[in-house]
């Protein structure tokens, strides 16, 4: 068993003075972030897409805008924007209204951050899937009747989920790495209590190198997930083979 | 024969695309029980008319008449109208049942799950009892075997006879039907076709747009020719069909070739 003797292993025990623990803790952080930035982001999608196919022209202007705009700014500057000008003005407003400083919390700038970012991404994902969505459908829901809303429940939404999916599930994967970003304001995530622990110890291939997996890893759990949702929401569909 | 209701009443209906006047002012009249055959040439406005029953289009100008009552028009803003109150509209859509051209089954949902929608997610019917109307409508168009199937294993003449039980479910007052054989195979029309003519001997109100000219001429208690968004001619199959008036109908039915 030589070839195991690459690292000193101990080094990513759980307890201190390893680091598995920290870096452990720091992919749960990943996950949470992860996972408040996505889930917002696809109610932001939803309805971006809803306004972007049925709103009056002013709002389809409205969205045309934040879409284009936000898609085309790097994550990194929006981090910084909204971390460190989000601090100022907040300060500055807290201060007129006779407040001390605020601290703006990394978790909070951090799904605020990839929430805005997934939500125009999923705007143009979703918008794709209903537009997708064979028009007879609509057609034969509003022939019977059928309320906005019990048809966006029973006719949209059921239709749209198998078309939005593979799209969703991309931006989901996006979502776990882009919270690497929220490093450079400090918050502690599993990049930064990698690149910390890799500073600190001087092994930086064994720290990197474990992030990764467990990034990969994340992942992995993720498509599981994923597969299982296509498979209960593809019904009906013709699978091409 | 005497009190027969009114099923669809249409007056003076017109319907603008742009600068295109698809319907230039058209009134007709379905009792309970007629079976009105609309016939034309391609781009005769018959489809147009009828999509403008339901409101699927909506009329730029006009009434239109469903059960009795007046569906409630209001201003767009654009220049035409649309459905002043959503829920009246729904309401009376929920008891027309239409069958499309390319039959616009729902395509997440079983052929039992189509039929009982609109009973159980409009009507607000019992589920079980929506379930015993559906298994009897199915049996009754020849599907009973294929309730559990998702429409897209279904050949276009079952499709067609499974979007048939569910306009039925919803006990339409009138049945719209909208060249429900044109996206068929040739050997499939037959089989839908004699489910909608066993339909209209049993009393169904029904109003259908439809090429085939002998069917309309067995099935229909009156036929309307509609030429360039006007009725060209109008009255019973044996009147319209055996002494044209119109030169532009007679053309119509001569053979082509």
């Amino acid at each position: 068993m030589d070839f195991l003797n690459i690292t000193d292993w101990s080094l990513l025990a759980l307890n201190s003075p390893g680091w598995g623990g920290a870096l452990l803790w720091g992919a749960v952080k990943t996950v949470q972030i992860a996972l408040g930035g996505y889930i917002i982001g696809q109610i932001i999608g939803v309805c971006g897409a809803m306004g972007k196919v049925y709103g009056p022209p002013w709002l389809k202007e409205l969205l045309a805008i934040y879409t284009t705009l936000i898609r085309a700014v790097p994550e990194l500057i929006l981090i910084l924007i909204l971390f460190y000008a989000g601090t100022a003005a907040l300060n500055t407003l807290a201060a007129k209204i006779g407040m001390g400083p605020i601290d703006v919390n990394g978790a909070l700038a951090g799904v605020l951050v990839i929430s805005t970012v997934q939500g125009a991404y999923s705007t143009e994902v979703i918008r794709a899937a209903i537009q997708s969505i064979p028009s007879g459908c609509h057609e034969a829901a509003a022939a019977y009747g059928m309320s906005k809303w019990t048809t966006f429940k029973r006719v949209t939404l059921p239709l749209l989920v198998p078309r939005a999916l593979p799209g969703m599930s991309n931006l989901w994967v996006i979502a776990t790495k882009e919270t690497a970003l929220l490093s450079v304001v400090g918050f502690s995530e599993l990049a930064l209590v990698a690149k910390q622990a890799a500073g600190s110890t001087k092994y930086y291939m064994t720290f990197f190198l474990a992030a990764c997996a467990i990034y990969l890893t994340i992942t992995l759990i993720s498509r599981v997930f994923f597969n299982q949702v296509e498979a209960r929401f593809s019904r009906g569909m013709v699978k091409h083979k | 024969m005497a009190d027969r209701k009114v099923a669809v009443q249409l007056t003076g209906l017109r319907k603008r695309f742009g600068d295109l006047e698809v319907l230039k002012g058209v009134s007709l009249t379905a009792h309970s029980g007629d079976v009105i055959a609309i016939i034309g040439g391609s781009g005769s406005g018959k489809s147009t008319l009828l999509r403008c029953i339901n409101f699927l289009e909506t009329p730029t100008a006009g009434e239109v008449r469903l059960h009795g009552e007046l569906v409630a028009m209001k201003p767009d803003g654009e220049g035409g109208f649309r459905a002043a109150d959503p829920a009246q509209l729904n309401r009376l859509r929920a008891r027309l049942g239409m069958v499309f051209q390319s039959f616009n089954l729902w395509p997440h949902r079983t052929v039992l799950e189509n039929v009982i929608e609109a009973p159980v997610h409009v009507l607000g019917q019992n589920r079980d009892a929506a379930i015993a109307n559906a298994e009897r409508l199915l049996d009754r168009v020849g599907l009973l075997a294929k309730r559990d199937v998702y429409p897209e294993m279904l050949s276009g003449g079952q499709k067609q006879r499974a979007a048939i039980a569910r306009a039925l479910a919803v006990d339409p007052h009138a049945m719209l039907f909208d060249e429900p054989t044109s996206a068929l195979d040739p050997e499939l029309v037959g089989e839908v076709l004699s489910v909608i003519a066993d339909l209209a001997r049993e009393g169904r109100t029904m109003i259908l747009v439809t090429h085939e000219m002998q069917f309309a001429r067995n099935v229909a208690s009156e036929i309307i020719f509609l030429r360039n968004g006007l009725i060209e001619e109008q009255g019973k199959p044996s009147d319209v069909f055996d002494n044209p008036k119109s030169e532009a109908l007679r053309a119509f039915l001569a053979p082509k070739y």
